[in-house]
């Protein structure tokens, strides 16, 4: 009896390995000319893996202090062998695991795969991309540099501009008035025990919201199965479609593999809370479209101050956002407009955002 | 009505047991999330220095140039002007807090994070922010220049 045979056997003796394996046999995924955007929330989930893997490798060498924090992540870049890799792979997983969560939230909109039943499934899946962007930026800080320094600096007095609990909110995100060695203590809890503890919570009722409702079928394809049943094509799930899902994530790791190595991330120079800003201050690129936003509106909009506004603008919008799928009932052909046109709108917007910003000086 | 009051004392003894229960239930849950809320709200941190400070010494600035220093435990801006006087502001960007610096060619006050410029006087004269920087009072002694917070009138 090979090895393989004595552990199933074993697994049959106490649990019904039929039972245990009936769900992987019987999850089956539509098959269609858009089927590949089903690969974009597990490759977010593989790059979510890589994140894992490697910041624990990171905390073996970092250290959280204003004293030390450059230091150590500047000694696993040059001493730690190898040290250079895995900061570069954390830092660009980081990145393109928020670039292929957005990509899967607007395929989830534009697809259709929000709507009823799958409207928490949809919930679920925005406050993980909140969770991540939380992730980001708290971990923008860690290496204590100056970019990473003016840049919660901005964040968190945007945070303060929040009427009524702004400052409060401020203060406890800082650990005082100011960003200082506090802060850096607070946002490495924060980004190492309190963001991953939430987001395991969610990730597995996202993952298990999908399992349940199963994988959605696109309203077009949909529409041309009705009419014609006779069309309708679905793979296994496995070995099939997993089969498939894993080649993307070997693809996945090669990108990240070749980037991280010939891109590595820079570390810049340590953060003096008393030097005057350089130019070029930046955000992450996700949040570009805000900053740039709030960098064009004036001072005061009619009597009001012009970047509350924008920062409460904001707020509407991403609560709106994660309610989208209320405002496209079943057989509600003006919400599925509108909840289309509001998607496009967005898309654009924050192309466009994005790119202003990194061309104005 | 008095069919009805029997049957009714028990539920409304039954209420009071659940009231009871319930207060206590959520009285100590209040303790427990107290010491917490508490615990999250940094301790203040003593202004160090006071009202005035030594902000440089007066050979250290050339004419048209600036520098910051701390003021406490914020940043201050330390400009000498072409004509050789001293002008102190608060270093602090009203906008969203990144740190200004002086731009000598154009004689103003830059904002690197958004773009914002002031005036020598402090005033915010374009970009986003929304208020003008504080200006302190300067004073000369001997070698060293003083800083001083404007007492209110």
């Amino acid at each position: 009896m090979t090895l393989f045979a004595a552990m199933r056997n074993w697994i049959e003796e106490r649990f019904n390995w039929a039972d245990l394996t009936a769900p992987l046999r019987e999850k089956a995924v539509p098959a269609h000319d858009l089927s590949y955007w089903y690969f974009l929330g597990g490759i977010t989930l593989f790059l979510f893996g890589i994140q894992v893997c490697t910041g624990i490798l990171l905390l073996l060498y970092y250290r959280p202090s204003a004293t030390e924090a450059f230091e150590s992540v500047q000694y696993i870049m040059t001493r730690v062998q190898f040290g250079w890799l895995v900061r570069s792979i954390h830092s660009w997983a980081a990145n393109l695991m928020i670039f292929t969560a957005f990509c899967h939230m607007f395929s989830v909109l534009f697809l259709g795969a929000y709507r009823k039943p799958r409207e928490m499934t949809w919930i679920t899946g925005m406050l993980l991309l909140f969770l991540a962007m939380g992730f980001g930026f708290s971990g923008y800080l860690l290496p204590w540099n100056t970019l990473a320094f003016f840049a919660t600096k901005v964040g968190t007095e945007i945070t303060g501009q929040v009427p009524v609990i702004g400052h409060g909110l401020k203060v406890f995100l800082r650990g005082g008035e100011d960003v200082t060695g506090a802060t850096l203590t607070r946002f490495f809890g924060f980004h190492v025990a309190l963001l991953p503890g939430l987001t395991t919570l969610l990730l597995l009722t996202h993952i298990a919201l999908v399992q349940y409702f199963g994988m959605s079928v696109p309203p077009a394809v949909e529409a041309r199965w009705k009419a014609l049943p006779s069309e309708a094509r679905h793979i296994k799930f496995f070995p099939n479609f997993f089969l498939r899902e894993l080649m993307a994530w070997y693809i996945a790791l090669g990108v990240l593999g070749a980037l991280a190595a010939i891109l590595p991330w820079e570390l810049g120079t340590k953060a003096d809370p008393f030097a005057p800003a350089p130019a070029g201050i930046r955000p992450e690129w996700y949040f570009m479209f805000m900053f740039q936003t709030l960098k064009k509106i004036p001072a005061k909009v009619w009597f009001a101050d012009g970047d509350v506004l924008g920062i409460m603008a904001f707020g509407v919008a991403g609560i709106l956002w994660v309610l989208l799928p209320f405002f496209d009932p079943a057989g509600d052909k003006r919400g599925r407009k509108l909840v289309l046109g509001a998607g496009m709108f967005a898309l654009s917007y924050i192309i466009a955002m994005t790119i202003y910003g990194y061309m104005a000086k | 009505m008095v069919a009805d009051s029997n049957p009714q004392s028990k539920p409304a003894r039954r209420r009071i047991i659940q009231v009871l229960l319930g207060g206590g239930l959520l009285g100590s849950f209040a303790s427990f999330i107290y010491p917490v809320l508490r615990y999250l709200v940094p301790p203040p941190v003593a202004e160090l220095g006071g009202d005035q400070v030594i902000a440089g010494k007066i050979a250290e600035l050339k004419p048209n140039s600036a520098k910051i220093f701390r003021f406490g435990s914020r940043p201050g801006l330390l400009i000498r002007n072409s004509d050789g006087s001293y002008r102190a502001l608060s270093a602090t960007c009203t906008h969203l807090g990144c740190i200004v610096q002086y731009h000598g060619d154009v004689q103003e006050i830059w904002c690197a994070c958004h773009n914002g410029f002031y005036d020598l006087n402090g005033r915010n004269v374009s970009g986003p922010p929304p208020r003008p920087l504080e200006v302190y009072e300067v004073h000369l002694q001997g070698d060293d220049v003083l800083v001083s917070r404007k007492r209110e009138a």
